[in-house]
Parts: structure tokens; C-alpha cells; sequence
């Protein structure tokens, strides 16, 4: 038992802390996000510089050679700083894809920042369950054919290449018979759109498109398992989010003036300051827990931590955004101020791979969290 | 960063679990699992069970009968104590008067008292709260003046636990008037056979006598009854609530409930399946199950800062476990209450459910859903309520 970072851990979160301070203040980001691609190809390659592009990489893969605690670092960070770089599609989903399948040919790229990823799984129906996937794949001799069309595609717009989940054989819900396929983005029908928390997605059709390379036949585990560690990742940078608007609100109630004093000094306030920490405790206490199962071999002991955790994520990113509002007043209702972004930013992570009712159903399927 | 216990700390935790399920009689634990209260003689019979074993008071110093644990393992004991429906060794001895004059008292009060305490020989209470000081505990009112070689005590202390069974009583009592009251506050050791000392019971909503009413009638105790200095008494009472900064979530305790609930849960019919099976009610007891190991992970944290903290130096984030353990102990009473349903309504007395012939009415546990609901609602309150912990954490680690 032991939470202590290692020397190295801690080196890595010192310069991720310092690269989003140094590229991502408000002024920035809000630069950032007017870009036609919205996000900015020079940070990109600040991160591949820093190695960050390859944290969860081996080696001689050309990355960090880091697990989960250094992916929750990044997450921590970038969601501090509410990153728009397409990490999470890129890095978290894509690559994770890649490693997970042994099929690493591109991995290296990916490091080098000369490579950007998307994963094409959701379908129009599918809400939050995995298996839903009517995508079909065909093989005529050599070659596999892909047609169907996938929806939220995170960054799809802006990928190179597009990992997509088709159906191989059985049929919708089926978690056997899904097959992964890696697919080069160039002439496919896309079309792109901003999210509500400043982020990238698009729409993408496929009609008998050729997939460049078969990545798995027998791709269900390998999604299930990137999309733990995916919610694992989003858990820690609600967290990061969360802090930051923690911070901010305690430090606004300091300084905001009413009734000829401080508004910090009134205990009702105060009080609800407190909630909001202990809410913001336990969904960090949970981030920890996710990140500590989310490399854990027993997809079942896996699968009720991960649950858990983004169930308790999300009622404390709920509470926490709210009370950030509210406690701040109008300020934080403008495009202006960050509290109003985070709480974008949490509001769709709370929307994404299972919200918390999801989870809490799984769970109580299961039969219990334990 | 890593979650996994030690093959040292599996083998300790196995240990203790073996130790309590087969040394403490299951008797004993049945009552408590059931949601029975132990009696006088089983809260002694238990403690002493466990002080033979070293494992009363691990947490006080070595010289003194504690363990040299690792604050780890003080976890494991209390996780495995609780979840095994052993009653918790006496707070007032164990958590309270113990370590305050373990670390405050004369070497007299040392080897007079220690040893009875942990062996459960002398049983204490504790006289903090009065009628007009309770949150604002510093504005107490009973005082103690000197008298040559004696104090004189007068006043009125309440909400005292099991103050009916009490052999001693540490008494918080107002000892210089003309200073800040937190700093004219002294500690003082009162045996209860003392002439002036009444004890009065107080009934509480759940039925039961828990709590009590001590009146101090020109009560004369000898001077050397102080612990440590004169008007530092307020000093040791915060070391002694910041003893307490890791076990206050109780988690143990609210882990063993739910494996009741589900028990009986399974038992009940709930349309054409069983209670247990119901979606809604999973989702609750799922829902509470998150928090608790929501709350297990908070405590793992706080516990891994214990080491660099010192000792009796309380952490601010353990009001956060006082909060949320407090809330999610009172949502297993809540729990119970669902699912014994209708059959919470007929109302025994202790005494009558422990020398019951007859057959108990509706399911198993029926008879102590209600009073356990009631009675922690208590658990909120204690120990420094949720507002004032709300009020610590605003200062304390918020900075208002």
C-alpha cells in the first residue's frame, strides 16, 4: 500500500504541470480553441517532445515506458489545464488500440507526434453499450471491406488514420464476431464538429472501404479493456478539473466583496466550500482507486472499479460543477471565466463511455460494487 | 503507487480475522451482528479477551501495552475488529482517558490507572458536554475550585455514554474564569462513587438508556486527581479528538452491515422475486457500497499520511471521514429499514428481546431495525457534529 510517486513520477508530472501552465492560460486556450482544427499542432509537438506522447509506451517502442499512474498525471494536468489537444483520442483510445493488439507498427509515429489516431466504435444506438456494432467487414481475398456508418467519433476530423470496430460475424450485441480495423482516414466521408466542451468529433461513413491492416478478429476484450483504462484517464482529468474549480471558487469567495465583507466569511457558504472538497476527496480517492485496477488482468474485478469509480466521479463532478456556479454567481455563467469550461468539459466526460447512471445500473446487476 | 497488500499485511490481517471469529464468543458477536447492544459484562468479557492478546490497545505506547504498528495495521485491526462484530474496546478507556495520560499524566496516574483501563477493570466515561455547552464545548460551565489538597466540584455534564456502568469520569471543569474560556479549562479524574456525584439516565428516541445526566454536588476529589497542568485541560482534549483521526469512519462497521442487509434482503419477498433481487434496491445498496469504497480510499490516504504527521496532531481530512462515514453508516440504518419493511413497528425493550421465549415477530432483525435507525441518527451529532467538522475543514484546510 502505498501512494507515493516515484522519483521519475514525479518528474513527469513537474513538466506536464509546467507545459500546460506555460501554453494553456485562459487567453491561450481561448486562441487555441478559434483555430480552424482547434487545437494547435505546435503544442502537439511540444508534447511529443517532452515525451508525453509516448507515456503509456514502452521502451523500445519509442515511449516512456509508463502505466497508469503516469496516464492519470497527463489526465490530472490536462484537465487543470482543459487541454484540447487530441491526446485522449490519439494516445489514450488509439494507441492503447494498438498496444493492446500487438499490432505496434505505428506506435512509434504516434510518439514522434507524426501520427494522429481516432477510434470509430459508437454507433447511432448503440448509448453506451460496446457490442452494439452493425458495421459490417468483408474479406475478398486479401482484403477486408468496411461499411457503416460511426458517430462521435472523438478528433475524427483531424485523424490520419481511423481504428474501426465492424462486425466480422454474429450478430448486434454480440460481443464475439468484432473485429478491429485499422483504416487510412484520406478519402473517407467526414464530417466534423465542435463539441460543447470545445473539443472535436465528427461523423464518419465508411462504404467498402479498405481497411490498411486487420488489427484483431476478435476485438471485444481489447475494446473493453482500452475503454477501462479510457474511463480511468477521464476520471483523472475530471479530478484535474474539479481542483481547479475547487480552487478557484474558494479563492473568489476570499476576495468577492458583498454586504461590506468578504463572501467567504458567510458559514452557509463556507460550508458548501467544504462539500464541494469533500466530493472533490472522493472522486480523487476513486481516480486513484480506477487507476491503481485499471491494468488489472480480471476484466471482471476490472470492470466493478472502473464502474464504480466514474459512478462516483460523476455525482461529484456534478455536484462539484454546480456548486462552482453557483457559489460564484454570474461571473462563472460567461464565456469569459474557466469555472464555466470546466464545467463544460465535466459535463460531457459525465456523458461519456457509460454516464453514471449507466455504471450504477451495471453495477447493481452485478449485484454488488464490492 | 501501488494498492496491494504486503504478503506480512495479508498474513496479519488473516490472523486477527482467525483470532476474533474464534476467540471472542460467538454469542457475543451475534448480538452485535443482529443489531443488539453487548451488555456490561460482555463489553468486559470481550475487551479482556482481546488486552490478553495484546489487542485492546495497539495504538498506545509500547511501554503501556500498544503495539508498535504500523498506522497500516492499525487499519487492518480495526477494518478486521469491526467487520467481525467484535464490540470495539471502550472508547472512553481505549481512545480517550488512555493516551491523554498515557502522554499527560504523573508516572502515578500512569501505573495506577493504565492497566485497568486497557484491561477493562475500570471503566471510564466521559464528562464534556453540558446542557449549554455542546458544540461550543469551550464555553463549559462546571467548574472546580481548590480547596487545600482537594478539588470541589460543581456543576452538571450530559450526554455521558454508559455513564450507568462507570467506575470513573474525566471531567472537563472550568478552573480560572478570568482568562479566554479555552484556556481556563482543567482535566480532572472523578471516581464515581464519589458522594455529590448523581448519575440521572436519559431515555433516547430509539427506547433504549444509552446516555446519562452527572451532577457534581460539592464533590471533592483530590488535587493530584489533575492531569498534567492546570488550565491545559482543553490542550488534551483536542489530543485526545485527534487520537481518534483514522477509526472515526467506522468502515468496518458499515461493511458488516451491509452483509446483514443482504442476508436478510435475500430472505424477503418483493413482488414475484426477492427484495434482493429488485433493481431499484440494488441500485441503493450498490449506490452505498460506491461510497463506502469511495470512503475506504479516503481513509487508505489519510492513512498513508499518518506517518509524517505527529502523533495526536489531528488531520483536518479525518473530518472528512467523519462526514462521509457518518452519513454512510446512517444510510445502512436507513437500508435495514426497507427491507424489514412493516415489521419495524412492533417495539420491544432490550431486556425483553434478550430473554425472549417467544417466537420473534416478522423477520429476523425485525426489532432492532427501527431503534438502530433512530439511535444513529446520533452519529452526526457525536464526536463533534458534521456542521463543526464542516467548520474545521473551512478553516483548517480551505483557510476562511
Amino acid at each position: 500500500m502505498d501512494f507515493d510517486l516515484t522519483d521519475d513520477q514525479r518528474m513527469l508530472k513537474d513538466s506536464v504541470d509546467r507545459l500546460v501552465a506555460d501554453t494553456y492560460g485562459f487567453e491561450q486556450r481561448k486562441q487555441i480553441l478559434k483555430s480552424p482544427e482547434g487545437w494547435s499542432r505546435d503544442n502537439w509537438q511540444r508534447l511529443a517532445d517532452l515525451g508525453l506522447l509516448g507515456v503509456n509506451l514502452s521502451e523500445d517502442q519509442g515511449g516512456f515506458g509508463g502505466g497508469p499512474v503516469e496516464m492519470m498525471l497527463v489526465a490530472d494536468a490536462f484537465g487543470r489545464g482543459l487541454v484540447a489537444e487530441p491526446f485522449f483520442a490519439t494516445c489514450v483510445l488509439g494507441a492503447g488500440l494498438l498496444r493492446h493488439t500487438g499490432q505496434v507498427d505505428h506506435v512509434a509515429a504516434v510518439a514522434a507526434g507524426e501520427l494522429l489516431l481516432a477510434f470509430a466504435h459508437h454507433e447511432r444506438h448503440a448509448r453506451y453499450d460496446l457490442s452494439h456494432v452493425t458495421t459490417s467487414a468483408l474479406q475478398t481475398g486479401d482484403t477486408w471491406e468496411i461499411t457503416g456508418e460511426k458517430s462521435l467519433v472523438l478528433h475524427g476530423d483531424c485523424a490520419d488514420k481511423i481504428i474501426v470496430s465492424a462486425r466480422v460475424s454474429g450478430a448486434v450485441g454480440d460481443e464475439a464476431g468484432i473485429g478491429l480495423f485499422l483504416v487510412n482516414a484520406a478519402g473517407l466521408a467526414r464530417r466534423g464538429y465542435p463539441t460543447q466542451d470545445g473539443l472535436r468529433a465528427a461523423e464518419i461513413t465508411f462504404e467498402a472501404t479498405k481497411a490498411e491492416a486487420v488489427l484483431s478478429l476478435d476485438g471485444f476484450p481489447i475494446i473493453s479493456r482500452v475503454v477501462d483504462e479510457a474511463v480511468a484517464f477521464l476520471c483523472a482529468e475530471a479530478v484535474g478539473a474539479m481542483a481547479d474549480m475547487h480552487a478557484t471558487t474558494v479563492d473568489y469567495m476570499k476576495t468577492r466583496k458583498q454586504f461590506g465583507r468578504a463572501i467567504g466569511e458567510f458559514q452557509v457558504l463556507q460550508h458548501r466550500a467544504v462539500d464541494m472538497l469533500v466530493q472533490l476527496e472522493l472522486a480523487r480517492s476513486m481516480a486513484l482507486y480506477a487507476t491503481m485496477m485499471a491494468s488489472d488482468d480480471d476484466a471482471g474485478a476490472r470492470g466493478k472499479a472502473i464502474s464504480a469509480a466514474k459512478v462516483q466521479v460523476g455525482q461529484s463532478a456534478r455536484h462539484v460543477g454546480q456548486e462552482a456556479i453557483q457559489l460564484h454567481g454570474g461571473i462563472a455563467m460567461t464565456m469569459e471565466y474557466k469555472v464555466g469550461h470546466h464545467f463544460k468539459r465535466l459535463t460531457m466526460i459525465e456523458k461519456m463511455f457509460g454516464d453514471t447512471e449507466t455504471h450504477l445500473r451495471r453495477l447493481a446487476g452485478l449485484g454488488t460494487a464490492f | 503507487m501501488d494498492l496491494s497488500f504486503t504478503a506480512e499485511e495479508r498474513a496479519f490481517r488473516a490472523e486477527l480475522r482467525d483470532f476474533f471469529h474464534t476467540a471472542v464468543p460467538e454469542r457475543i458477536r451475534r448480538k452485535l451482528r443482529e443489531g443488539l447492544h453487548a451488555s456490561r459484562d460482555e463489553q468486559v468479557e470481550s475487551q479482556q479477551i482481546l488486552n490478553a492478546r495484546g489487542l485492546a490497545v495497539p495504538h498506545w505506547p509500547v511501554a503501556w501495552g500498544g503495539q508498535d504498528w504500523s498506522p497500516i495495521q492499525t487499519y487492518i485491526y480495526q477494518d478486521e475488529l469491526q467487520q467481525a462484530s467484535v464490540p470495539y474496546p471502550l472508547s472512553f478507556n481505549c481512545a480517550m482517558v488512555g493516551p491523554v495520560i498515557a502522554e499527560f499524566g504523573s508516572q502515578a496516574h500512569k501505573e495506577r490507572f493504565l492497566a485497568r483501563a486497557a484491561n477493562l477493570d475500570d471503566w471510564w466515561c466521559q464528562g464534556f458536554s453540558e446542557p449549554n455547552a455542546g458544540s461550543d464545548l469551550a464555553s463549559l460551565r462546571t467548574s472546580a475550585k481548590r480547596d487545600g489538597d482537594f478539588w470541589v466540584i460543581e456543576g452538571q455534564k450530559t450526554w455521558t455514554t454508559q455513564g450507568q456502568y462507570a467506575d470513573w469520569i474525566f471531567v472537563l471543569a472550568r478552573t480560572d474564569t478570568a482568562v479566554k474560556k479555552q484556556e481556563g479549562i482543567s482535566f480532572i479524574l472523578v471516581d464515581m462513587k464519589t458522594p455529590g456525584v448523581t448519575v440521572r439516565p436519559i431515555q433516547t428516541i430509539d427506547g433504549g438508556v444509552e446516555v446519562n445526566e452527572v451532577w457534581f454536588d460539592n464533590v471533592r476529589v483530590p488535587y493530584d486527581n489533575l492531569v498534567g497542568q492546570e488550565n491545559k485541560g482543553w490542550d488534551y482534549a483536542k489530543f485526545l479528538l485527534g487520537n481518534e483521526r483514522t477509526g472515526i469512519a467506522r468502515i468496518g462497521i458499515s461493511k458488516a452491515r451491509l452483509l446483514r442487509i443482504r442476508e436478510l434482503a435475500a430472505m424477503e419477498r418483493m413482488g414475484e422475486g426477492r427484495l434482493i433481487d429488485d433493481p431499484h434496491f440494488r441500485e441503493k445498496l450498490v449506490g452505498v457500497e460506491i461510497g463506502l469504497k469511495a470512503l475506504e480510499m479516503t481513509q487508505l490516504r489519510v492513512v498513508a499520511q499518518e506517518r509524517s504527521l505527529p502523533r495526536g496532531k489531528p488531520n483536518p481530512m479525518s473530518s472528512v471521514l467523519k462526514i462521509k462515514g457518518s452519513e454512510l453508516q446512517q444510510a445502512t440504518t436507513e437500508l435495514m429499514l426497507d427491507v424489514i419493511g412493516p415489521y419495524a413497528a412492533p417495539f420491544f425493550t432490550d431486556e425483553e428481546l434478550e430473554g425472549r421465549n417467544e417466537t420473534p415477530i416478522g423477520p429476523d432483525d425485525a426489532a432492532t431495525a427501527a431503534p438502530m435507525y433512530f439511535n444513529w441518527r446520533k452519529i452526526s451529532i457525536y464526536g463533534g457534529s458534521n456542521e463543526i467538522q464542516r467548520n474545521i475543514l473551512a478553516k483548517a484546510v480551505l483557510g476562511f
